[in-house]
């Protein structure tokens, strides 16, 4: 803490910290106190003005936790946005603020998969919660909410309805293909062959955690976390039936980023 | 809002003295080209540009031309001219783009050097593939659009110990270049020339060298982004007294900057290994990125393969053929992780960055599994970003800067 930080503190009845994850489809913020209790959270679709939706973002946590802007201490960025959050007194990268946020929840060595709509993560903790090593997927939008959001209109699926449907599956579709746009035709195909819109659901929720699972080896304790997986509950059901082993979900799975950046604001 | 930092890259001196003697070289091949009174010979960077010199050529390297179409950011609009006529997206992005180039009758050349409108015609073109494939096929398309010769050398790969089998073989095929090379050159090998170039190339590699070791120092003196530019006298200058003088006058400046405990950038809080080639569009930027997180990259695979200490004027084909197959590229993986592994060690290194070149498999060392090898062995951590020498569509700032920051908070944290 800084000594500015320790003056704000003390000086204010009620200290906050805020945390912002301005992602790439949806951006997140949270108010936590110095017990680290989450007191006010909101998340919103990022859009086309960053800093307007990290605004607004910023002002329903602080609603919900029945705190105004003059009880922040300090806040953190994060997220492609990071840049455009007005109440920010610094940022951290999206990794370091998902690890700080599932250690917190999970404090263990663990493998953190994080699916989210641009990029997808793995960060690796040791029992410290140091990190020991990171992946980002590579320039391509295979096995990201990216995937899911450009199959959802050809299969005239709303994305939210995904989930449901996928778990009445009995014949999951296999799709073979790495490429967004090769998956699309195979899924074409399948319509043509008379395939139930259930079992190519399925496939695609398959086919992300494929992608997800070659970026890297994954240790004893897995943590999974993201929009996709706040969303798509089944997709970590599935993802523990092939990897065989339970799978650790924080509560608010799409909040671990702005969680860790809070938890920064504090440290800062 | 976070503030965003103005970072000041510290300039070295001597850099003005590189950028003249790049003026002159090209300035005299442009002239020979139009008067036709010296041949000119295009020789891949690693190929056996003694051999020319030592028949009077004036020598040009392609891949110089490619980096400044790349550092230039012509690259990426030229590219798809040479996918249009056959050349994958997939393949050598020097290649494509330079061909590219060609095609539409434009070279960054015209916009730096006034007076000259691009490369210079050649009389003959001269490979060696202990870099790449794709050098060949390069060379073989101009030299069915210039209708002239093309001779090389075919390399080994994947070399382990480079045995008295590997160097016969390779000097044999340099010495049959000579034949045909004093036919278009018009003049008789002289031994004596060659013994000459030679001594000069091996001075001009051990300047160098020592050029780059004093990256070693802490605060390291030099970059591997300055070193890319740098590096230019080492590629087209070896076997030139030139070149050799340019390098005494930057290694004193470097010399003095260790005296004054003066580091290439304001703070060097971490010390970072480059593995792969540069990405020549976004240098400063990268230059910026790092300096910014106070990160110096100061040592590299790539700037260190034009150091040829095996190079003997006593012995000039034996020695050539040694020096142009102990490269690193050459090398198989296990050679590979010997020599990082003592580079880490001797420039201090905190951590390693592969660069995964989308176009240039032979100077990506990351796809079978070398990072999680060397990172076991040595505890030194590695980040890989994913992009291409030249080819800018290939590569995300954002995911690359996020990379970056993330790979020096996990350094942050162990430290």
């Amino acid at each position: 803490m800084t000594k500015d930080q320790g003056s704000r503190e003390r000086h204010n009845p009620r200290p906050i910290y805020v945390g912002v994850d301005v992602g790439a489809s949806r951006t997140k913020a949270v108010v936590m106190d110095r017990e680290r209790r989450l007191l006010g959270r909101a998340v919103r679709k990022s859009g086309t003005d960053f800093s307007e939706s990290s605004r607004l973002c910023v002002e329903t946590s602080l609603e919900m936790a029945g705190a105004s802007e003059s009880d922040i201490v300090n806040a953190v960025s994060t997220g492609y946005g990071r840049k455009n959050v007005a109440c920010a007194t610094d940022t951290r990268t999206e990794i370091g603020c998902h690890a700080r946020g599932c250690y917190l929840a999970f404090p263990m060595a663990i493998t953190i998969i994080d699916i989210g709509g641009q990029d997808n993560k793995i960060i690796k903790l040791d029992a410290e919660g140091r990190r020991t090593g990171f992946k980002m997927n590579r320039k391509c939008a295979a096995g990201t909410g990216a995937f899911l959001e450009e199959m959802s209109p050809r299969l005239d699926v709303p994305l939210e309805e995904m989930n449901g449907l996928a778990m009445q599956s009995t014949d999951m579709v296999k799709l073979g293909s790495f490429c967004t746009v090769f998956s699309a035709t195979e899924v074409l195909q399948n319509i043509r062959v008379g395939k139930h819109v259930t079992d190519i659901v399925k496939g695609l929720f398959f086919s992300v955690i494929k992608r997800v699972l070659e970026m890297d080896s994954l240790t004893e304790n897995v943590v999974m976390t993201g929009g996709v997986v706040a969303h798509n509950p089944y997709l970590v059901e599935m993802t523990e039936e092939a990897i065989g082993r339970r799978i650790w979900v924080p509560e608010y799975p799409q909040l671990t980023g702005a969680i860790g950046a809070a938890l920064y604001a504090m440290q800062e | 809002m976070p503030d965003e930092k103005k970072v000041v890259l510290r300039r070295l001196q001597s850099a003005k003295d590189l950028g003249k003697f790049m003026a002159e070289y090209y300035y005299e091949l442009d002239e020979a080209a139009k008067n036709g009174k010296r041949k000119i010979a295009w020789c891949t960077s690693v190929g056996p540009a003694e051999l020319l010199r030592a028949l009077g050529f004036l020598v040009y390297f392609p891949e110089t031309h490619s980096a400044m179409l790349g550092s230039t950011r012509m690259a990426t609009d030229l590219i798809p001219k040479a996918n249009a006529i056959g050349y994958s997206p997939d393949i050598c992005s020097y290649l494509t783009a330079d061909i590219g180039a060609y095609l539409e009758g434009i070279s960054p050349l015209a916009k730096v050097f006034k007076g000259i409108e691009g490369p210079p015609r050649p009389d003959v073109l001269v490979y060696n593939t202990n870099q790449c494939r794709d050098v060949q096929d390069w060379f073989e398309w101009y030299g069915t659009e210039y209708g002239v010769p093309v001779v090389g050398v075919q390399t080994y790969r994947n070399v382990g110990e480079v045995t008295d089998d590997h160097i016969i073989s390779i000097k044999k095929q340099m010495e049959a270049l000579v034949e045909p090379l004093e036919k278009i050159a018009g003049v008789r090998f002289e031994r004596e020339k060659l013994q000459e170039a030679v001594r000069l190339s091996r001075k001009c590699s051990d300047l160098w060298k020592e050029v780059l070791d004093t990256a070693s120092a802490v605060p390291s003196p030099i970059t591997f982004f300055d070193g890319t530019t740098l590096m230019g006298a080492a590629v087209v200058g070896r076997g030139t007294q030139k070149a050799n003088d340019v390098y005494n006058i930057l290694l004193e400046e470097l010399n003095d900057r260790i005296a004054k405990n003066e580091g290439a950038i304001e703070e060097e809080g971490y010390r970072l290994y480059w593995d792969g080639m540069p990405v020549w569009g976004r240098l400063r930027m990268h230059a910026e990125l790092f300096a910014g997180l106070k990160t110096n990259v100061l040592a590299s695979t790539y700037c260190n393969s034009w150091i040829f200490s095996a190079l003997d004027p006593a012995a000039p084909f034996t020695s050539m053929a040694r020096a142009y197959t102990e490269l690193f590229i050459v090398r198989s993986d296990e050679y590979k992780e010997k020599y990082i592994r003592e580079m880490l060690e001797f420039f201090k290194c905190d951590g390693i960055l592969y660069h995964d070149a989308k176009t240039c498999p032979n100077n990506t060392n990351c796809r079978y599994g070398m990072p999680q090898r060397l990172q076991d062995e040595t505890g030194i951590p590695s980040v890989t970003i994913h992009g291409d020498l030249n080819d800018l569509r290939l590569l995300s700032d954002e995911q690359t800067k996020t990379n970056v920051e993330a790979f020096i908070e996990q350094l942050e944290e162990r430290r």
